[in-house]
């Protein structure tokens, strides 16, 4: 469904690429993790995905076609095939639950009737049913996860791309979130989620793709956060929204700081 | 559905913004005024020519008593020489010039005269005598003024050759200068309006990023992003331009129609009718500039 060629992406010719050559492959209806650290080329790699930004060198194939070679005003087209979901739920303000969602389908011309029978559905999908008419500042920030994962996957894309879609939630509601994506990734939707989550990713067990400075040094099935095959550098203590602390095998090398405040 | 989804968008978008299109309306509608004058006072020329150019001739004075032209040192006019000069305007070489003439006694010149200044006192200390008899000629082809002038000028008893149209082209010079000056001043006022109506895009298209954002990653067309936002611009400009049409219109109605022509009568002004010919070009004026200064604006503040 995604797969990466030879992929490098060069933000400043004097840095080191953002993404390094890298070869990846992600299959129709997998459910794969992205993980490392900020500045690993994690969002680099969803970016080229959505052609937000081409790629210096190397070919990314989305649903069997180059990015590249899709024209400008095709690209909407591309889009539509796939959802996307972020840490700030980007959700608009002045609308309900139900007008949030319905844009998505408004706006790529869907009528009212179709759009009046999906949302309903999408919504009970996610778990929002009777939820239809409450504005966004008065769900919790769970439920307004759910209503932009409903936005996300109302238009039936084929992939759904999620930014640490749980970095604002606490771990109960966060497990709350990854059940919804399981479903939505049962129905047939591969799923794509960059993740500084371990507690998430260690209860998933689903593929687990690890990039350290633009390169994959991890690509497991069913694997955990951290790699089985032990990796030198620092251990670092996380803490959970209980407030207890929990040692860390810690992250490959010199990761994530600061990121570890949840 | 589409349709009725943008046509939405508009609305709030003019809503959330709505001094900065007010601004707008005003701009353009002072801007575009200030065009549609001017081309108001082009038709007023045009009008004026075609009124006088039919009635204004080359007049050709006789020499009277206190003439001191040269042509004049033998004294006034006499009979021969009058009669010379109506056979050389009946001879072919002149005639295929001209088509008519009639002679104007000092008696027919002085009853002109008191019709023309009624209203002034010098008509009471001007006597027949003091006007000169002249020739009125009705041209063919009013730019032939030249050979009646050579023709005549050197002939015995006549004083001048004169061209009244030139009389005319000074009025005419003066309102084509106003004409100018409208049409400067309505150029920096289209710069302003065009700048105004970017910034106004700007500050809609930023107030809306959130929106545009989520209509780009759910894939909405460019056309579905960009229109609202041009339209708002242009339907701003299109009010801004419906309101000076109706100003031009008012002014020929009511200033030019009831007020001016009652003043000079005898002067044809243009109607308010004429002023609507107007209106479809300050419209698309208005509407091309918003448009266009709208999408340059977009394609570097809107990313699609």
């Amino acid at each position: 469904m995604i797969r990466f060629e030879n992929v490098t992406k060069v933000y400043d010719q004097k840095a080191r690429p953002a993404l390094d050559a890298i070869n990846l492959e992600i299959d129709r209806g997998e459910f794969a993790f992205l993980v490392g650290a900020s500045g690993s080329g994690k969002s680099t790699f969803l970016r080229l995905v959505l052609k937000e930004d081409r790629a210096t060198s190397g070919a990314v194939y989305v649903a069997g076609q180059n990015v590249a070679k899709i024209s400008s005003w095709r690209v909407p087209r591309l889009r539509r095939g796939i959802g996307v979901v972020f840490q700030d739920f980007r959700l608009l303000p002045q609308k309900n639950v139900f007008a949030n969602v319905a844009f998505a389908m408004q706006v790529i011309g869907k009528s009212r009737s179709v759009i009046r029978d999906t949302v309903p559905e999408v919504l009970k999908t996610v778990g929002l049913e009777g939820k239809e008419h409450r504005m966004p500042h008065e769900l919790s920030g769970g439920e307004q996860q759910r209503v932009a994962i409903a936005r996300a996957v109302v238009n039936r894309p084929g992939i759904l791309l999620a930014d640490e879609p749980t970095g604002n939630l606490d771990p109960t509601t966060s497990m709350g979130i990854m059940g919804v994506l399981d479903k939505i990734n049962q129905n047939g939707t591969t799923v794509v989620m960059a993740t500084h989550d371990d507690d998430i990713v260690n209860e998933m067990r689903k593929r687990v793709v690890e990039l350290k400075n633009g390169v994959v040094i991890r690509d497991e099935a069913r694997a955990l956060y951290t790699s089985m095959i032990p990796v030198v550098g620092q251990s670092r203590r996380l803490k959970d929204a209980s407030g207890r602390e929990t040692p860390d095998a810690g992250l490959p090398g010199n990761a994530a700081e600061g990121e570890a405040q949840r | 559905m589409r349709l009725a989804f943008i046509l939405s968008e508009i609305g709030s978008g003019l809503r959330r913004n709505l001094s900065m299109v007010v601004s707008v309306i005003l701009v353009t509608f002072v801007s575009l005024t200030f065009v549609g004058a001017a081309g108001m006072l082009q038709m007023q020329i045009n009008q004026m020519k075609g009124y006088w150019y039919d009635k204004v001739q080359v007049a050709i004075f006789l020499c009277s008593d206190g003439s001191t032209a040269p042509g004049c040192a033998s004294g006034p006019v006499t009979p021969e020489q009058q009669q010379g000069l109506n056979a050389l305007l009946e001879s072919p070489a002149v005639a295929q010039y001209i088509n008519d003439f009639q002679f104007e006694s000092k008696d027919e010149a002085y009853k002109h005269f008191k019709d023309q200044f009624s209203n002034s006192p010098i008509v009471d200390s001007v006597t027949p005598d003091q006007l000169p008899a002249s020739f009125r000629i009705n041209m063919k082809d009013p730019e032939k003024y030249q050979i009646i002038s050579e023709t005549f000028s050197s002939q015995p008893g006549v004083e001048t050759v004169i061209d009244q149209r030139q009389l005319l082209e000074r009025l005419f010079s003066v309102m084509n200068g106003a004409s100018l000056v409208a049409v400067g001043i309505a150029g920096v006022m289209i710069v302003c309006a065009i700048l105004l109506i970017a910034t106004t895009i700007r500050l809609s298209a930023f107030s809306r990023r959130r929106e545009t954002g989520i209509m780009r990653l759910v894939g909405a067309s460019k056309t579905v992003i960009q229109l609202p936002f041009i339209l708002e611009g242009v339907i701003a400009a299109v009010i801004g331009a419906a309101l000076a049409s109706g100003t031009l219109w008012a002014v020929a109605q009511f200033f030019l129609g009831d007020y001016m022509s009652r003043q000079y009568p005898d002067t044809a002004f243009i109607s308010s009718g004429q002023t609507l010919i107007l209106a479809p070009a300050l419209l698309v004026l208005g509407g091309s500039l918003a448009g266009i200064s709208s999408l340059l604006t977009l394609r570097r503040y809107l990313r699609v």
